[in-house]
């Protein structure tokens, strides 16, 4: 048992009580039912360590698989045949394929945003789901990656996107945004990893202090590294941390921004736009917060994460959803009024035509499920409801892929001669891929849940009121070691040793 | 791992009791991190220089309670992510703006490409992979200096096969001192680090 749960007469927040309440001068406790270190370790470790796991884990990984083989058998199919297998024609030679890869990459936004920017902004509520949400970054943007790998047809020239001299010696064209892209996805891919792992280094350790089995034991043990906690290695390992928060957070708004001018940097009507870099970012985090919600929803139900993930990190995240929601909503208006003020007849029939042509239906549930439902949280009573969020988290889902198909395929498929118009109808090659990469997401992401700590252990311990030095319940417990004061400098030591020699011991 | 011969133990040779010669220090515990904090100033001030304090989560202000001296990661991070943004300079320059050619293992040339009539060095468009390749870089550097500042992987050490020092990733606080301090003193730094209050003071074999 833990000392500091001992420490007398403290009253521990209790477990599953509402710390949504905005009280002005305290802080709302955001680790429920207890006060003690060892607890928390054990709520989260317990999802590894447990032999059993949920039925609903087995039947969630089952439907995962079978998802992942139908995503082999289309690649396949795609590879050995080629890219007509797709629903592609000639105007809308992205569809699908682009969709997807914006789409996740957009979820992949959530983690590092979580994990970067609201760590700058210390917000320590991030603590409780920050890990999941890179696990997410990391998972969206391995199912990202797939789509511009096998999209280019023949894949064994794959290589073309990387700085190697082809056949005829020519290097790729760095005037071009779809090289940036490569740049911009492959070092939001590494960094993420990275800092993941860097993350992941405490809580590895902990897991293998606490294995019992040898294969546990290695394994956790390889990759803590030989972790033991020392002040020192902490003191180096906040700065690493603090620097690649500091690093990621402009790497996460550029890598979205770069995504778009995929698009924004071409002549096409719908896609030349200046709006786009601010408002794919808006899209992606708005879409990346609502994946994590659907996640964290079950996760925490089913693994029983409630006094961690609480109802006030749920609420928080609708908050951010519906913030990022009307910006999206404000950047749709903001099209259609630069469409119009532009004057250009091309530009205000793209806009129309997104709206009211072929793919109206498209534009709608686009508009209905970004814009519009999640309005609703703007109600404490849905955003502090459980199934509530949970759906309106999927209509986000569902809108924001809408929402990179509407401007994929509608400028495409009437582009600037009516001879030339189409329509894009998918393909069962095109709907396997899709929900393929959802089946590879959900495979790696609930592999993750089983194997590795879904919470970051050692940054919750850390929020907790009892991890600092000058918490008051300390203050009583204390006077019996013959220690008077708290200050740095607050009187002489109680041991009797000579002292006031200058002990610099810090390295480099 | 180098051991000092504790120079004024009264007991005997070596040779009769091995333990003591594979003695790599004393690990404490204590209960919270408000008395690892208590302590670490008190071994400290003590002028002990090989030992360290252990925690679960990073304690605020146990550095200036134990005197460790800022590190110096940033600094590499900077000139290395200034050297990525050079990098990424001459990588898009040398491939996309002039002939050039280089050994690079094998002789490379670089094709100077003309698009749309755009000058061949076309700054402005090569901003967005310099940026990448200054935060891939500067990332990696503080990651893994990180690291190598820390002297980790170091999946060996004496402490972690420590029955009971497992707690120092859940809920322990310790204060480990080394023997190889030169004022490391079995029994008085073990009788120290008890007034201090240690709940419990053990050896640690090396």
């Amino acid at each position: 048992m833990s000392a500091s749960s001992s420490m007398q007469g403290h009253s521990v927040p209790a477990s599953g009580m509402d710390n949504t309440v905005e009280s002005p001068g305290q802080r709302a406790p955001l680790v429920l039912g207890t006060g003690d270190f060892h607890t928390v370790t054990n709520q989260v470790c317990r999802v590894t360590e447990h032999p059993n796991v949920p039925m609903a884990w087995y039947i969630a990984f089952g439907v995962s698989l079978a998802l992942l083989g139908g995503l082999g058998v289309a690649v396949t199919y795609l590879i050995f045949t080629g890219v007509g297998v797709w629903g592609l024609n000639n105007p809308v030679m992205w569809a699908f394929d682009i969709t997807n890869f914006v789409f996740w990459v957009g979820i992949g936004h959530a983690g590092t945003l979580i994990s970067a920017i609201l760590f700058l902004f210390r917000q320590k509520w991030r603590t409780g789901i920050n890990r999941f949400a890179e696990a997410m970054t990391i998972f969206a943007v391995i199912c990202a990656g797939l789509f511009p790998g096998i999209h280019v047809g023949r894949v064994w020239f794959a290589y073309w996107l990387f700085p190697i001299p082809n056949q005829m010696e020519m290097w790729p064209q760095f005037r071009s945004p779809l090289l940036w892209d490569v740049f911009a996805v492959g070092t939001y891919f590494t960094v993420s990893l990275v800092f993941w792992y860097i993350g992941l280094i405490p809580d590895l350790a902990t897991l293998r202090d606490r294995a019992k089995g040898t294969i546990q034991q290695f394994a956790y043990g390889l990759f803590a590294l030989g972790w033991r906690g020392s002040a020192r290695h902490w003191h180096r390992y906040e700065v690493a941390y603090l620097l690649l928060a500091a690093l990621a957070t402009p790497l996460v708004l550029s890598v979205h921004s770069v995504v778009s001018f995929d698009f924004a940097v071409s002549q096409l009507p719908g896609w030349h736009t200046t709006i786009f870099p601010p408002y794919f970012v808006a899209g992606a985090i708005f879409s990346g917060f609502a994946m994590v919600a659907s996640l964290a929803v079950p996760a925490r139900e089913l693994f029983g994460l409630k006094d961690i993930i609480t109802m006030r990190h749920l609420d928080n995240m609708n908050k951010v959803i519906l913030v990022t929601g009307c910006m999206v909503g404000y950047a749709y208006s903001m099209e259609f009024f630069i469409a119009w003020y532009s004057g250009a007849p091309y530009e205000q029939f793209a806009f129309i035509n997104r709206a009211f042509g072929q793919y109206w239906w498209a534009y709608w549930i686009m508009v209905s499920c970004n814009v519009i439902t999640p309005q609703l949280f703007w109600f404490k009573k849905v955003r502090t409801s459980i199934p509530a969020m949970f759906i309106l988290s999927l209509f986000v889902n569902v809108g924001m892929w809408f929402e990179r198909f509407v401007i994929i395929v509608s400028s495409l498929a009437n582009d600037f001669l009516p001879s030339s118009w189409d329509q894009f109808i998918p393909t069962w090659v095109d709907i396997a891929t899709m929900l393929g990469a959802f089946g590879l997401f959900g495979v790696l992401f609930l592999l993750f849940c089983r194997y590795l700590p879904m919470i970051a252990i050692a940054e919750v311990k850390g929020v907790m009121p009892e991890a600092s030095p000058h918490w008051e319940g300390y203050a009583k417990g204390h006077g019996s070691h013959g220690h008077g004061s708290h200050g740095h400098h607050g009187g002489a030591p109680a041991g009797s040793q000579p002292a006031l020699q200058d002990p610099r011991t810090g390295q480099p | 791992m180098t051991t000092f011969a504790t120079p004024s133990s009264p007991s005997a040779p070596a040779s009769t009791e091995p333990s003591v010669a594979q003695t790599w220090g004393l690990v404490a515990r204590f209960a919270n991190p408000a008395e690892l904090m208590h302590a670490a100033e008190a071994v400290r001030k003590a002028g002990y220089r090989y030992w360290d304090c252990h925690s679960p989560f990073p304690i605020h202000g146990i550095d200036q309670a134990m005197g460790i001296s800022r590190t110096i990661l940033p600094v590499v991070v900077f000139g290395v992510g200034a050297a990525g943004c050079t990098l990424g300079v001459l990588l898009q320059s040398f491939t996309n703006s002039f002939d050039y050619s280089i050994w690079a293992l094998v002789w490379v040339t670089g094709y100077p490409f003309l698009i749309s009539g755009k000058p061949l060095l076309s700054f402005p468009a090569f901003v967005p992979v310099m940026f990448e390749v200054t935060i891939l870089l500067s990332s990696l550097t503080a990651a893994f200096g990180m690291l190598a500042f820390n002297q980790l992987p170091e999946l060996y050490h004496p402490l972690l096969k420590h029955p009971g020092f497992g707690r120092a990733t859940d809920d322990g606080f310790f204060i480990s001192i080394e023997a190889r301090d030169p004022q490391f003193l079995r029994s008085k730094t073990g009788e120290f680090l008890r007034s201090l209050g240690a709940s419990s003071v053990e050896v640690v074999e090396s």
